[in-house]
């Protein structure tokens, strides 16, 4: 027969100053676990959602980011006559761009950063889902440009109507835009022709291609790697950016070995209580026995409440990490050198993996001193 | 009885309680002191004496736009300029994409490099080997040891933006400083490259003394303000913590988890201490009838938590410090390769240990101390 689990509970409460001080315990430990996931997830959800499954980029041969690609001005043309292109009225969807990082101050104060500039015609921006929040879209031909919103909060000076200085003279902000929480809300955009001339590129960064279908979209990949006239590499524009999530890898690999040394000091101090725990009920649970729960009911009893314990840490984590949901932070892009700036996310998985995090150390830190508890001698314990 | 062997042997009358105790404090350490060598490894270590006299030079808005070679001569003439060397990333690829077959390669003029970087210590038979060898590289101690480079090896380097490379290793570079690259010769790749040939990516620059290090950085600058490349100049150690910085708030993500860990042992101590002195009332009572003062008492029972605190530190230490030294042999470990725990970063850890355990045990200590003797000897714990 089981023991009521409303004798654990009561317990807890009764012993309420050292139920709070182990499971605050816990709850630091798991807050830590639980950053590092909302890190990762906001940087995962940057990458995984950017690009369009029908566009495919070409790429220099053997590049494998556009900071350092380049195409010749022929071969950008040669692009627009492949097979399995899209069109639209005013010709085929392909678009020539130029990506630089350049260095900006951060607005507050602490150093400066890589930000990536993507020279853009009509063309490209008709291809990605990025809408104009203030302002205006930049005119062709004018030294003007648009940045993220993100960019213009984190960045001096790239407010509406500010000028920011790159290349050889200042560019003016004339409108903000909402790329939606991808990739591209860390970018700077403005005309390529206009960047071209700035820094003095006789060609493209990169292309972009749309393709008619899926199946349109696997063919121009491997047309544009084997196709001998122009030499390039073609990747779909989802998996360009699905690939740059190892940015997150030094996050990840620190986050981990961090978590982990503190779960192992958390699970022993929770091993520390419940050992407390038993030694001051023996004659509780010599009782209990005595009434005819045998040893698996009083195991499992205390190992719930164990349980019990460490998830109630973890539910307190969760509750303390909440305010840090769609907090914006930025970390550094392995592939193009710049700032890529991201939004942190709580999702159900973290919430269960925090929970699961906490319960394993519960169990961990549970089953020797429940364990001790179901094998006391009965006699002894009574006569304390 | 001396005191000391009294607060030894109340620390272990309830063993398995103070070995947990101890066991959870020392992880708690460990973790606070691998914070505390990363913080002082970035923020703090100047570097080496050598690496306070180079600076270097890169174009102003990016490290990924060159900058005309010409600059080279310029930068020479500017008094206080020992030697200058133009330094270029290669960033090609060793086998595979795998964290452990990546490091970083720079194509470089070998003669006057090593002007630069004086405190490297080369073979003279090899350092002419290399410098003859038009496909020679030299490679860094620390990294011929992690991919078993050696002398006569044939390496090929695929490249990003630049044509592939078939290098031979000529050179091992050891000396006081870590370096974990692979450097070769210009002339290879701008003789396949037409566009690079008259460009820099990098220069690197040594000046007579730290001196000079101010108005260096100044005149080159000035120099190029107006220029249709201007240049960003700055010290070595400058140099490498914009990287660092790039990575984030780093400075508040060790901050925090710090914080974290030292309030996390506080309550772990807090805790056992608690349940520790909550049990023995009746004896504080007693012992106050022989005449202890409170005084006394208070500092017993302190001076015991005290014990068990840098007990667990002095392991978390120790621990950290062999952790430390398997993380930079590890092929993840590039940004560790120098980093031990020292003197002052081990004491600080020891103080705040002792501080966990002294403040932990005031308030429950101070409470039974307080006692009247006639209710605690009633006490029922």
């Amino acid at each position: 027969m089981a023991i009521p689990l409303i004798y654990n509970v009561r317990n807890l409460r009764v012993r309420a100053g050292a139920t709070i001080m182990t499971a605050l315990g816990v709850a630091l430990t798991v807050a830590i676990a639980i950053f590092i996931m909302m890190l990762l997830s906001g940087l995962d959800q940057a990458f995984h959602t950017t690009g369009n499954p029908l566009n495919v980029m070409a790429l220099r041969k053997g590049s494998d980011s556009e900071l350092t690609s380049f195409m010749s001005n022929d071969t950008f043309q040669a692009l627009k006559t492949l097979p399995g292109v899209a069109s639209d009225k005013d010709g085929p969807l392909v678009s020539g761009e130029m990506v630089v990082a350049v260095v900006l101050p951060r607005r507050n104060g602490s150093g400066e950063t890589n930000v990536v500039v993507r020279g853009i015609g009509p063309v490209g921006l008709k291809m990605r889902p990025v809408k104009i929040a203030e302002g205006r879209w930049f005119q062709e031909g004018q030294h003007e440009i648009v940045v993220s919103k993100s960019v213009a909060q984190r960045f001096a000076h790239a407010s509406l109507g500010d000028k920011v200085l790159f290349g050889k003279s200042p560019w003016t902000v004339v409108g903000i835009f909402d790329a939606a929480g991808t990739a591209f809300d860390s970018e700077i955009w403005g005309d390529v022709n206009q960047m071209k001339n700035d820094f003095d590129r006789p060609g493209y960064s990169s292309a972009v291609l749309r393709a008619t279908d899926d199946v349109a979209a696997d063919a121009l990949t491997k047309r544009l790697a084997d196709d001998q006239r122009i030499k390039l590499d073609g990747v779909l524009e989802t998996d360009y950016y699905a690939k740059q999530t190892r940015s997150g890898m030094f996050i990840q690999w620190i986050g981990t070995i961090v978590a982990i040394i503190m779960a192992v000091g958390s699970s022993f101090a929770a091993m520390n209580t419940m050992y407390a725990a038993v030694a001051y009920r023996g004659r509780e649970i010599a009782t209990l026995r005595v009434m005819g729960f045998n040893r698996p009911s009083i195991l499992t009893s205390f190992v719930f409440e164990s349980l019990l314990l460490s998830v109630l840490g973890g539910a307190a984590a969760v509750v303390l990490m909440l305010p840090f949901n769609g907090l914006t932070t930025g970390t550094s892009n392995m592939m193009t050198f710049s700032e890529v700036v991201f939004h942190m996310r709580m999702t159900p998985v973290i919430i269960a993996t925090a929970i699961g995090f906490a319960a394993f150390m519960g169990l961990i830190g549970g089953i020797a001193p429940a364990w001790h508890a179901s094998r006391q001698n009965i006699l002894n314990a009574l006569r304390d | 009885m001396t005191l000391t062997q009294f607060v030894t042997k109340n620390a272990f009358r309830n063993k398995r309680r103070t070995i947990l105790t101890v066991i959870s404090i020392m992880f708690s350490l460990l973790l606070l002191t691998l914070m505390m060598t990363v913080w002082r490894a970035f923020y703090i270590d100047k570097g080496a004496p050598e690496s306070a006299l180079r600076l270097v030079t890169r174009h102003k808005v990016s490290l990924t736009n060159m900058m005309p070679l010409a600059y080279e001569n310029k930068i020479r003439s500017v008094p206080g300029v020992v030697a200058v060397a133009s330094m270029n990333w290669y960033g090609g690829k060793y086998k595979d994409d795998k964290p452990e077959n990546f490091f970083a390669q720079f194509y470089v003029e070998p003669e006057n490099i090593v002007q630069v970087y004086t405190d490297w210590e080369i073979p003279e038979d090899q350092k002419q080997a290399w410098f003859k060898d038009r496909a020679g590289c030299a490679v860094g101690k620390q990294l011929a040891d992690r991919l078993h480079f050696k002398v006569g090896d044939k390496v090929h380097l695929q490249g990003s933006f630049l044509p592939d490379v078939d290098l031979t290793v000529r050179a091992i570079i050891s000396g006081p400083e870590v370096n974990d690259a692979m450097w070769f010769n210009r002339k290879y790749v701008d003789e396949s490259t037409q566009w690079v040939s008259s460009q820099s990516g990098m220069y690197a620059i040594r000046v007579a003394s730290e001196s000079d290090v101010p108005t260096v950085t100044r005149t080159i600058d000035d120099m190029f303000h107006n220029a249709p490349e201007p240049t960003k100049t700055e010290t070595e150690k400058a140099f490498q913590l914009g990287f660092i910085a790039m990575m984030g708030n780093v400075k508040a993500f060790i901050l925090g988890i710090a914080g974290a860990v030292v309030f996390a042992i506080l309550l772990v101590s807090g805790n056992t201490m608690a349940m520790s002195i909550r049990e023995r009332i009746r004896e504080v009572a007693v012992l106050k009838t022989v005449g202890f003062t409170r005084n006394r008492v208070l500092a017993l029972f302190v001076g015991e938590a005290v014990a068990v605190s840098l007990v667990g530190g002095v392991i978390g230490v120790l621990l950290a410090s062999g952790f430390i030294r398997g993380l930079a042999q590890s092929p993840m470990g590039g940004m560790f390769r120098t980093a031990t725990v020292n003197a002052p970063t081990a004491l600080v850890a020891l103080g705040v240990a002792a501080l966990v355990g002294f403040l932990s045990a005031f308030l429950p200590s101070y409470r039974a101390a307080k006692l009247n003797i006639a209710e605690g000897l009633r006490h029922l714990g």
